[in-house]
């Protein structure tokens, strides 16, 4: 009885947090477009989202490309193909392992870190004085985040595929000793538009989740620093299973479209 | 006889089935100093709040400049907020902003003025609080009894019809909590601010109030003046008075 009693609230919890998820994000975009508006906040966001983890997201993309790439050689050479290794590697990152990775790790630092400021302001009830004052948070924290996330991770995401794309290619200099005309050939070939479609535009979707969820437990924090800790382990949790969740139904979305 | 600007009508709240307001019915006159005395959690920060909207009571009305809070969209909140400053116990300045930019943002936010207005503003509310020419300092570089005086020339930046104070003088030494009692009445006297004092501190209720309304399990309990309480025959005020009640 008491199992199902607590499935039961743990499913209400879980059913009020979504549509409150939701609800922050028809307001937070409904902010787009009502005046006035703030470019300074959204510059400055971007500025901290794109080129704070600009460093992060290629190194990572570039061992990424080269550990695709020394895999790829192994597999592909079984069958004797592993010259194809240009190919295999730029389509596996341009349509998902760039994007996913850039998502995570974009997530974990910048999800985490609107969780803890916002999270502040709220235990510190700068929150409350903010729309004391006659601001409202939603247009000054939560709309400028979710702009400056849609615009930045994918043109993170971009960096990330060249990255890791020229990664794959020192290794296959390297260990196979192909020509570089004919790496960079096989990858423009096998590379549509729509893949490079796909792949981006999953990142507008992951930017829109990364900040909306660093924004909500950011706003739902309560119970001072140890809260802030709180909502920043969750958000960064609940952010890397909804973008890997999320991926595969924007996949079978985007091969049904493209 | 001044009229009544602030009227909490029957209000009730509970958080988690703790009920922490139990039908509280209170009038606040135009330019009068009135302090809520109460225990802590007694309600009397979330009475504050609710006055201004950033929390809605279960039940009851709360009329503010002749404005039903309890009915009233974000928007129109914002409005009514104009009239309505407020300094909150911790102060709750924006820690990225500088001292001068927490003093300017409600008049960004409310009042249509132009740069050169904003810093004249700005500086003469400084001024008004002693604590000219910091205005380029930070947050995290002043004192408690500073970062309150600043949370209250913030408060007071847009010459708002009432101000509301959050514990004032909570986490001061004596000086600095006797200067910002000094402040409150100043301030009242100068503009004329219908003014509603938060606190358990007992001097600065003394100090500060034109009447004193005493907040006990939900209700309120007594209202009059400090010599009205001091003499009161209401068992649990005398008790608050005295000490015996653990605040």
């Amino acid at each position: 009885m008491n199992i199902l009693l607590s499935i039961d609230i743990s499913a209400k919890k879980f059913i009020l947090s979504v549509g409150q998820v939701t609800l922050l994000t028809i307001k937070g975009l409904g902010g787009i477009f009502v005046p006035p508006f703030n470019l300074k906040l959204v510059s400055r966001e971007v500025d901290n989202f794109g080129a704070g983890s600009l460093l992060l997201v290629d190194i990572i993309a570039l061992f990424t490309g080269m550990v695709m790439a020394l895999q790829t050689i192994y597999g592909l050479s079984i069958y004797g193909a592993e010259m194809y290794v240009g190919s295999v590697v730029s389509l596996s990152l341009v349509r998902e392992l760039g994007p996913v990775l850039t998502s995570i790790m974009v997530g974990a630092r910048v999800g985490s870190g609107i969780a803890a400021e916002i999270g502040s302001m709220q235990v510190t009830e700068q929150i409350d004085a903010m729309r004391a004052l006659g601001a409202s948070p939603i247009k000054k924290l939560v709309t400028p985040k979710m702009l400056a996330a849609m615009i930045t991770l994918p043109l993170l995401t971009v960096t990330a595929d060249i990255v890791g794309i020229f990664g794959g290619m020192i290794i296959a200099l390297f260990e196979l000793d192909i020509d570089r005309t004919f790496y960079i050939n096989s990858v423009l070939t096998t590379i549509k538009i729509s893949d490079l479609l796909s792949g981006i535009g999953k990142t507008v979707f992951f930017g829109l989740l990364i900040s909306v969820i660093g924004c909500y437990f950011g706003l739902k924090t309560t119970g001072g620093t140890t809260g802030v800790g709180r909502s920043t382990t969750i958000t960064v949790v609940t952010i890397s299973i909804s973008i890997l969740i999320s991926d595969f139904f924007l996949t079978k979305l985007f091969l049904i479209i493209f | 006889m001044s009229k009544v600007i602030i009227e909490f009508k029957d209000v009730y709240k509970s958080f988690n089935g703790l009920l922490v307001h139990n039908g509280i019915t209170l009038s606040i006159l135009e330019g009068e100093i009135i302090s809520l005395l109460g225990g802590s959690g007694s309600g009397k920060s979330v009475l504050l709040k609710e006055l201004i909207g950033l929390m809605k009571p279960d039940k009851g009305d709360i009329i503010v400049l002749e404005n039903n809070v309890t009915q009233m969209n974000e928007d129109a909140l914002i409005k009514l907020r104009e009239h309505v400053g407020m300094l909150f116990q911790g102060a709750a300045l924006f820690d990225s902003l500088t001292v001068f930019e927490n003093i300017a943002y409600p008049l960004r936010e409310h009042l249509r003025l132009t740069e050169k207005e904003i810093q004249e503003r700005v500086a003469e509310k400084l001024h008004l609080v002693g604590l000219s020419g910091i205005g380029k300092k930070m947050p995290d570089e002043l004192s408690g009894g500073m970062k309150k005086r600043v949370g209250l020339a913030r408060a007071i930046a847009t010459e708002p019809d009432i101000i509301l104070y959050d514990e004032p003088t909570t986490g001061l030494d004596p000086m600095t909590a006797q200067r910002i009692n000094d402040l409150i009445i100043e301030l009242q006297r100068k503009l004329g601010i219908t003014t509603i004092v938060v606190t358990h501190d007992l001097h600065c209720v003394k100090t500060v109030s034109d009447r004193i309304a005493m907040l006990h399990e939900g209700k309120i309990v007594a209202v009059g003046t400090w010599q009205e309480l001091v003499t009161s025959n209401i068992q649990v005020v005398q008790d608050f008075i005295s000490g015996n009640i653990c605040v």
